[in-house]
């Protein structure tokens, strides 16, 4: 795609050159290619945190009003709804958290916390959500979703089978998004800022013309159709933009308008998806170069460039949607992940780390710690050594930071990457994904000595298999008929998948994250699986220690007794990790094997959010000694308690896992007291950036990092009004704590805290 | 389809290592339990073996399960190198290395030198005992040259005191103190400050008197007495005699660290 050329006239081509003044190099300027921008334009800082500014009093007071509504936010579980405007990018007047104040403008609805409702995902949804919150339905509203436009959620439904509809209810697959927006897209929100919307309009132009030349086959005129709906979106940006006294038809010529440019093309998105993961991408490099722009030119000052920044995440702290409270029971504390993605070295060995990669960590301390926006540092050992203190620092200060190897990522994706979510890599503009949420492998390997039957229920949920009637599990046999079950599951959730993304496509598509993509993107399908540790703990037991099987009198394996002990995954022993190493990569062949819509690439995750108590729940007692309902460990952690030798050796087993066969990410949680990092502050810092370099030099692709004392957090569920900012990271995202249900805040006390004696 | 460039770790161990030498087989010894630390152990990230046994029976020891050598696992230091081989390249990245503990680890001394010399110059790592130094003279001149760090407890420097807390005399510490710095050998002094038993102003400024005489110790850790171990003494079914000694307060920690602060030591 190219941008055509602007010759309209002569003020707005003066117009661009004095947006663009200054800036190097040539193919960014025809064709949209922030990366290429970025790459002549940005100045790498290899200095320490000592120029960044405290908060501005102006700051302090706007992020004060919204705390003072937190805690009723919290209490009554939303703050506010607008239950009669299905919402689009352009459906709210004006909102403003104080319009004397705010610096970057620009809420979801015309209020701050009040949250839209977005019917195109599934009209059930929004009003048992509404309901739930104590609101009504608008019956004119529920007559247009119910009666006149098919969602996403009813069209699911119409193409779905018998089996993934049995599948659904027996918690073997879970979370699919058929309810709810898919989310994990990334529009390229740098676009808006530095071409201005009628660039890109004038892009899409030409590539609808080159398709109108296309004879219309069913993929063509789908492409005809979505281009259209993009355009439509990037005037409905404008409009939005415009009714907060923007213009933003042209390039931004300041720092404060690449804020305020990039924030209107992410707000607009979040104005109109009620993605699972509304993500904003790699952005502070991008804005860094503006922002310098201003400061050489005695323009800015770094107070001001500091306060810019901080205004923007106040906004992006309180992107809400409104979600049903099972959602959220999956999902704890109402998360967005606005993740951010920051660092890395660029392809030419040059960080990319600036100034404001710095304000943006500095926020945490500026506004105090939050989970959002979900801050994602690309950690390499060759960053400078600076940042990496810095980065650490904040760490141990905040826990509200994620750590994702460069190393891995670039070598696929390129140095201008983003996290969508909470470990999904893409390259920023050029690639999406077709969200698959996760399978339970712990509760097919149920299956697998079942025949199909459902260890809680007793129903038959898979056709075809026989139950496996030994005394004692033999490893051979499990292997054999748990690998056919597997093939059985890889199947029927691939199919699962391509059912959704098609409708989703076709009934919630969303138009102003493409429409800042490439039209030729590549799109994957994002595969999931939860339950590693337990699947893998269970075969080892089967296969190093003996175990019995516990029948009811219907012959269905209701528990299991391990007689003898075995090796478990999370203690860097291959004899255990080699079967969690087995497993990720025999998972992935198996989905590979299945044709997907629109022939997006295969990957997967280990990854379960918060899902892994949800998943426990539904998983009944387990040959690893697990007992019925238990939580499972979250993403690729070992189960709590089984890793005897500390975080390092817990954190090298799940480095083991390929990220060739997981290449949509493997997330690792771990939590650590103050003291088992050190004994000085300083020596904190360092030790924490030293075990980072080694985990990722040791090939582990994420990490989490928790820094508490267990008696924090119990003090926190105990007096959660003296901790309202605690924030603790749980599965690729962190959330505030005091936000969880008790239930959750149980399973983080409960779960491995790294100490020294 | 991604290469990382991995680094060669370590260099080939000479043909005949120090114990073996001794004993002409492979060498065994009586292993409680192995971790990886950090910050706590030495400096940076380390692989610490624990040994099983120890002379002395401290009345705060937080792991008094390694306190009877029998109660270990016979190990082969074959099978704690291969062990520590899995995180030479983490260690290289992280910077750390590993640390023989126990128990007291000079209570098997082949075995220990065997396995410093091994971690060393089999895996290229940095070394560190950490050790009552009570069998200081156990300590040939050989395995301290295999050694980069001595972590040296000195308990107290009051004599009857430290017997109370130890059951030992104090004398052979001393020794193996003086040994240490005649030999050039870096020290991190280790005290436990346990309020009523070891804090006593006179018996502080003992210690730190005599560490900063040494001429070699880098470094003084100051300890708080915690009561983390006590479900092990429970298990044993020993008496747990510190039940109702508080642990030190920050102040008081920080009163003890300016006294060796003033003597010119690095305390933390």
């Amino acid at each position: 795609m190219t941008v055509a050329a602007d010759n309209k006239t002569t003020a707005n081509a003066t117009a661009t050159d004095h947006a663009w003044r200054g800036f190097n190099g040539k193919t960014w300027r025809t064709t949209p290619d922030v990366r290429d921008f970025i790459q002549h334009n940005y100045t790498p800082y290899k200095g320490n945190a000592d120029f960044l500014t405290t908060p501005t009093p102006r700051t302090t007071t706007l992020w004060n009003k919204l705390l003072s509504l937190f805690p009723d936010e919290i209490t009554r579980g939303i703050h506010d709804v607008d239950p009669h405007t299905p919402s689009r990018i352009d459906a709210f007047a004006p909102g403003y958290i104080d319009p004397d104040l705010d610096l970057i403008v620009g809420l979801q609805t015309d209020a701050p916390l009040k949250r839209a409702i977005m019917p195109n995902g599934g009209w059930r949804m929004v009003e048992s959500a509404l309901n739930a919150y104590g609101h009504e339905a608008d019956p004119g509203i529920r007559t247009v979703y119910t009666h006149l436009r098919k969602t996403h959620n009813e069209a699911v439904f119409d193409a779905y089978t018998p089996e993934i509809r049995a599948c659904r209810s027996s918690g073997i697959i879970t979370g699919l998004p058929d309810a709810y927006g898919r989310g994990r897209i990334i529009g390229d929100y740098r676009r808006v800022a530095l071409y201005g919307v009628d660039r890109l309009v004038d892009a899409k132009r030409a590539d609808r013309a080159r398709l109108d030349a296309e004879w219309p086959t069913e993929h063509v005129i789908r492409d005809r159709e979505e281009i259209a709906e993009q355009i439509k979106a990037l005037g409905e940006l404008k409009a939005m933009a415009l009714s907060y006294g923007y213009d933003i038809s042209g390039p931004a010529k300041t720092g404060r308008e690449a804020v305020q440019w990039l924030y209107f093309g992410y707000l607009a998105a979040v104005k109109e998806q009620n993605g699972a993961a509304m993500s904003i991408g790699r952005i502070d490099s991008f804005l860094d170069i503006y922002l310098q722009r201003d400061l050489d030119a005695g323009t800015l000052t770094e107070s001001e460039a500091q306060e810019f920044i901080d205004d923007f995440v106040i906004k992006l702290r309180i992107v809400r949607f409104l979600r049903t409270p099972e959602y959220n029971e999956l999902y704890s504390g109402d998360p967005t992940w606005v993740t951010w993605s920051m660092a890395g070295i660029g392809e030419d060995g040059r960080p990319l780390v600036t100034r404001t990669t710095f304000r943006a960590l500095r926020t945490l301390y500026n506004l105090g710690p939050a989970p959002e926006p979900n801050l994602t540092v690309f950690w390499s050992t060759r960053l400078p050594a600076a940042f990496k203190e810095y980065a650490a620092r904040v760490a141990i200060d905040t826990s509200a930071l994620q750590f994702e190897s460069d190393e891995l990522m670039r070598p696929k994706y390129g140095d201008d990457t983003a996290i969508a979510c909470c470990v999904s890599a893409m390259a920023t503009g050029r690639q999406m994904q077709f969200f698959g949420a996760r399978v339970n492998v712990a509760k097919a390997l149920l299956y697998a000595i079942n025949g199909g039957r459902d260890e809680l229920t007793g129903k038959l949920v898979v056709e075809g298999f026989e139950p496996i009637t030994d005394t004692y599990l033999e490893y051979e046999t499990v292997a054999e008929r748990y690998d056919k079950m597997l093939d059985w599951l890889a199947r029927t959730y691939v199919h699962a998948l391509n059912v959704i993304h098609y409708m989703h496509d076709k009934y919630a598509y969303e138009r102003i994250e493409m429409a800042l993509h490439d039209r030729a993107v590549l799109r994957t399908t994002a595969c999931g699986i939860a339950g590693l540790s337990v699947a893998a703990d269970s075969l080892s037991a089967i296969k190093h220690a003996r175990v019995k099987v516990l029948r009811d009198e219907t012959g269905l394996a209701v528990d299991y007794e391990i007689e003898g002990a075995y090796p478990a995954y999370g203690n860097n022993d291959d004899r255990a990790d080699s079967l969690a190493q087995r497993l990720v990569h025999d998972f992935m062949e198996k989905v590979r094997k299945h044709p997907t819509y629109r022939d997006a690439v295969h990957t997967q995750s280990v990854l379960t959010i918060t899902s892994n108590v949800v998943y426990g729940k539904k998983t009944g007692n387990t040959p690893d000694g697990r007992r019925s309902g238990a939580p499972f460990a979250p993403g690729a952690n070992p189960m709590n308690g089984r890793d005897e030798h500390g975080y390092i050796a817990s954190a090298l087993s799940v480095a083991k896992l390929p990220y060739d066969d997981a290449e949509d990410g493997i997330s690792l949680t771990n939590t650590i007291t103050p003291d088992a990092l050190g004994r000085t502050p300083e020596e904190r810092i360092a030790n924490l950036s030293g075990v980072l370099d080694g985990f990722m030099a040791s090939d582990g692709f994420h990490m989490n990092v928790n820094v508490l004392d267990r008696a924090t957090l119990e003090d926190a569920m105990a007096h959660p009004e003296n901790h309202p900012q605690l924030t603790i990271r749980v599965s690729g995202y962190a959330v505030n704590f005091v936000r969880l249900t008790r239930e959750q805040q149980l399973d983080v006390i409960n779960r491995t805290f790294h100490g020294s004696l | 389809m991604t290469v990382l460039t991995r680094r060669p770790v370590g260099v080939v161990a000479p043909a005949v290592t120090p114990a073996a030498a001794v004993t002409r087989r492979p060498v065994e010894g009586s292993v409680h339990s192995w971790d990886l630390s950090t910050g706590v152990d030495g400096p940076g990230s380390r692989f610490v073996t624990f040994l099983s046994g120890c002379p002395l029976t401290c009345l705060y020891c937080h792991n008094p399960d390694t306190w009877r050598m029998r109660a270990g696992r016979r190990t082969s230091a074959d099978a704690v190198i291969a062990e520590a081989r899995k995180y030479t390249r983490f260690i290289a990245a992280a910077g750390g290395g590993a640390t023989v503990s126990g128990g007291e680890p000079l209570l098997q001394p082949v075995f220990t030198g065997e396995l410093l010399h091994r971690m060393k110059h089999e895996l290229g790592l940095h070394t560190a005992l950490d050790t009552s130094g009570f069998l200081g003279a156990r300590a040939t001149d050989a395995l301290l040259r295999d050694v980069d760090l001595v972590l040296l407890d000195i308990k107290s420097w009051d004599r009857d005191t430290y017997k109370k807390v130890t059951g030992r005399p104090l004398r052979p510490t001393l020794g193996f103190a003086h040994r240490l710095a005649d030999l050039g050998q870096d020290v991190w002094v280790r005290f436990v400050l346990v309020p009523g038993l070891t804090d006593d102003p006179a018996d502080v400024e003992g210690v730190a008197a005599f560490a900063a005489s040494l001429g070699n110790v880098s470094r003084v850790d100051v300890l708080p007495f915690h009561k983390l171990g006590e479900p092990k003494w429970q298990a044993l079914g020993t008496p747990f005699t510190l039940h109702d000694t508080p642990s030190p307060t920050p102040d008081e920690l920080a009163a003890a660290r300016a006294v060796f602060t003033a003597h010119g030591l690095h305390a933390v």
